[in-house]
């Protein structure tokens, strides 16, 4: 992978001693942490008062917020008669350091990468918070009902987007190094014990059951393929009856990356965006491209499993499920995807 | 259950093959446990499809919205009233939807089962009168059903649809005792601090994803405020000010018309206390007007008109 360069060996550390790493982390990194507030746990920037929480499933939101703000000022500006003064945020500095990151997650950062550093015109803004990011994955023991991360290329212990992962072997954590940045955190906690064979094969063995827990499965393999030719199926018209046309799928969605531009009294801001929304595709004319859900849902499913896949070669799903939990009408990505694979087309 | 279920079935079928209606809507098994998901059948032969349980939480008068042919809806008591708002506001003909009046006793609130389990997840579940069986990986539990319903369903005064034109199954008895506005006199009581506070709190977590508005049938505006650039009215960024002013608006705009479904509420994928603040909007309504929503399909409502003896002391 990375020339001559091997990782180093697995580490372990006692689940009571976590919190002591933590804190010596924050000392030198911006550190987010998943954080429970009543049965929501969100990813925070953990402080002695805000303390990540362990027991937790996975986050309600995904974690792209923390490169791509849902509202992000990029310049501010002052004019006057003559002249225009555009003002640059501060560039990021920090360094940060995002922890307990579930796979899927942590899969779909190698994702939005390529969206955006794809092209002539590179995202900073982003980009810039993610070079100064190491990323601590927290593989998962017992995946949801709801997901489906195995029929979507990734897995309960991917390493995909992690720099260190984390195993949870009973009262300790296995700590794998994925990747150089991962094991230049790793040096600075040399107290770190070496794993033992028994603790390598333990979580071996509980990467396999939690591969096998993965119930949910949903075959793409014709899909991407398919879609080329249902542009006009009648397929859409069934299906996007009954969703309310609201983002809570795009902007739960760890992949969704879409975002308006809106310039407010003497700042420019970006803000998430949903093709779901009507005003998505409204042109200045009062003409919509998109004029219905149909035309939106169609194009939520294109872009997603066939627009992206020859763009960036990927699926731009990691089969998280969140949208599959929270629609407010069950309306059920796996069960498009499904739709899809069972519909005879020309 | 299992007899309105049947019910629902024999009415939609005779509707659908008597020609007095091109759709019904209603509810199918959805892909979760206590989970039900909107239905639309066209066919006989789908009818079956149909399905009624604790679960069928959906306010399917949205689904009206925006259709030209004569449709059959299931409808619950705050369904019912919903679709009677949309007709009074001329958001369709009345004549072009039958409305399947069924009585409920509240629909099951999902997100008080979560909090209950914590990270335990329903793989299973069944509901059998007053109790709702869950099991999942190493559990297997009881709950007493009136624990786990939505808060609306708690205050709910029409648990038979007061507007239908064809009614399933038998009336249940109304609920005349709980306080419907007890949740509106405990925010009443805070001072106007505490209650910053409060809606500061709560609101910050809001991810404008219009869960709210989109699933409500009130909000039919074909331009939302919220949505206008030229010119932009409100901000559309999460900063807590935009947001504020979104929800503070949408109660506003539904003051009056709102039957306190609890949609809005249930949609949200933040957790958010969305039916508090419209309901102080319903709870003034009901003081200075007498006016109660989707209970008459004659009385105009009262923003809707102007009467003489309209309460105007703060006109000094």
């Amino acid at each position: 992978m990375n020339g001559g360069w091997f990782p180093m060996k697995w580490k372990v550390i006692e689940k009571s001693k976590l919190p002591i790493l933590i804190e010596e982390l924050t000392k030198e990194y911006e550190v987010f942490a998943p954080v429970k507030e009543k049965n929501v746990a969100s990813f925070e920037r953990v402080s002695p008062e805000n303390q990540p929480s362990l027991d937790f499933r996975n986050t309600k939101k995904p974690l792209k917020e923390v490169f791509s703000p849902q509202t992000e000022t990029v310049f501010t500006y002052r004019t006057d008669k003559k002249d225009v003064e555009i003002v640059e945020p501060p560039a990021v500095k920090g360094k940060m350091v995002l922890l307990d990151v579930r796979p899927c997650d942590a899969r779909s950062f190698v994702l939005l990468d390529k969206f955006f550093s794809s092209g002539e015109h590179k995202d900073v803004y982003y980009l810039e918070r993610r070079k100064n990011t190491t990323i601590v994955g927290l593989a998962c023991n017992s995946p949801l009902s709801t997901c489906f991360c195995t029929s979507m290329g990734g897995s309960p212990f991917g390493k995909e987007g992690v720099d260190l992962l984390l195993q949870d072997i009973n009262n300790k954590y296995l700590i794998e190094t994925v990747t150089e940045r991962g094991e230049e955190l790793l040096k600075k906690f040399p107290w770190l014990k070496d794993a033992e064979k028994a603790d390598t094969e333990r979580a071996k063995k509980l990467s396999e059951e939690a591969e096998n827990a993965v119930k949910s499965k949903v075959s793409v393999k014709d899909v991407v393929e398919k879609l080329d030719r249902m542009f006009n199926d009648p397929l859409w018209d069934q299906i996007y009856q009954k969703c309310l046309g609201c983002g809570v799928c795009t902007f739960l969605c760890p992949t969704c990356y879409c975002f308006d531009i809106l310039d407010e009294e003497g700042k420019r801001v970006r803000i998430w965006d949903s093709c779901q929304f009507p005003c998505f595709t409204l042109e200045g004319s009062g003409h919509n491209p998109r004029p219905s859900g149909k035309e939106r849902m169609r194009q939520r499913v294109m872009h997603k499993f066939n627009y992206v896949v020859k763009n960036y070669g990927e699926i731009f799903c990691v089969g998280c499920g969140r949208c599959v939990q929270e629609c407010p009408v069950n309306l059920d990505i796996r069960e498009i995807i499904r739709a899809i694979s069972a519909r005879q087309v020309e | 259950m299992e007899n309105i279920e049947n019910s629902i079935r024999e009415v939609a079928e005779k509707l659908l093959s008597e020609k007095k209606v091109d759709l019904i809507i209603g509810y199918e098994q959805g892909t979760l446990p206590l989970r039900t998901t909107p239905c639309f059948v066209d066919k006989v032969e789908d009818i079956k499809k149909l399905v009624w349980n604790a679960s069928c939480d959906a306010n399917l008068s949205k689904y009206v919205l925006g259709r030209k042919e004569k449709i059959g809806v299931i409808a619950k008591g705050c369904d019912a009233r919903l679709i009677a708002v949309c007709a009074i506001e001329k958001q369709f003909p009345r004549e072009n939807v039958v409305i399947i009046g069924v009585p409920c006793l509240g629909v099951i609130d999902r997100k008080k089962i979560e909090a209950k389990l914590g990270d335990k997840e329903v793989l299973e579940a069944t509901v059998e009168d007053e109790q709702i069986k869950v099991k999942g990986e190493g559990f297997e539990l009881v709950l007493p059903k009136k624990d786990f319903l939505c808060d609306s369903c708690l205050t709910c005064k029409h648990r038979n649809p007061p507007i239908c034109d064809v009614f399933v199954g038998e009336k249940v008895p109304e609920n005349t005792e709980a306080d419907e506005f007890a949740e509106v006199s405990d925010l009443e009581a805070k001072s106007a601090e505490e209650r910053w506070q409060h809606f500061k709190e709560e609101l910050s977590k809001c991810i404008r994803c219009y869960a709210c508005r989109n699933v409500c049938p009130l909000c039919y505006c074909k331009m939302c405020f919220v949505d206008q650039t030229m010119p932009a009215w409100f901000g559309k960024t999460n900063d807590l000010s935009d947001t504020i002013i979104y929800h503070v608006v949408r109660a506003f705009h539904v003051a009056g018309r709102c039957v306190d479904c609890g949609a809005c509420s249930r949609a949200c994928p933040m957790d958010l206390n969305l039916r508090e603040l419209i309901k102080k909007t319903e709870k003034i309504m009901k003081e200075r007007y007498g006016y109660e929503a989707g209970v008459s399909l004659e009385e105009v409502p009262p923003l809707g008109e102007f009467k003489m003896e309209d309460p105007e002391e703060f006109i000094k």
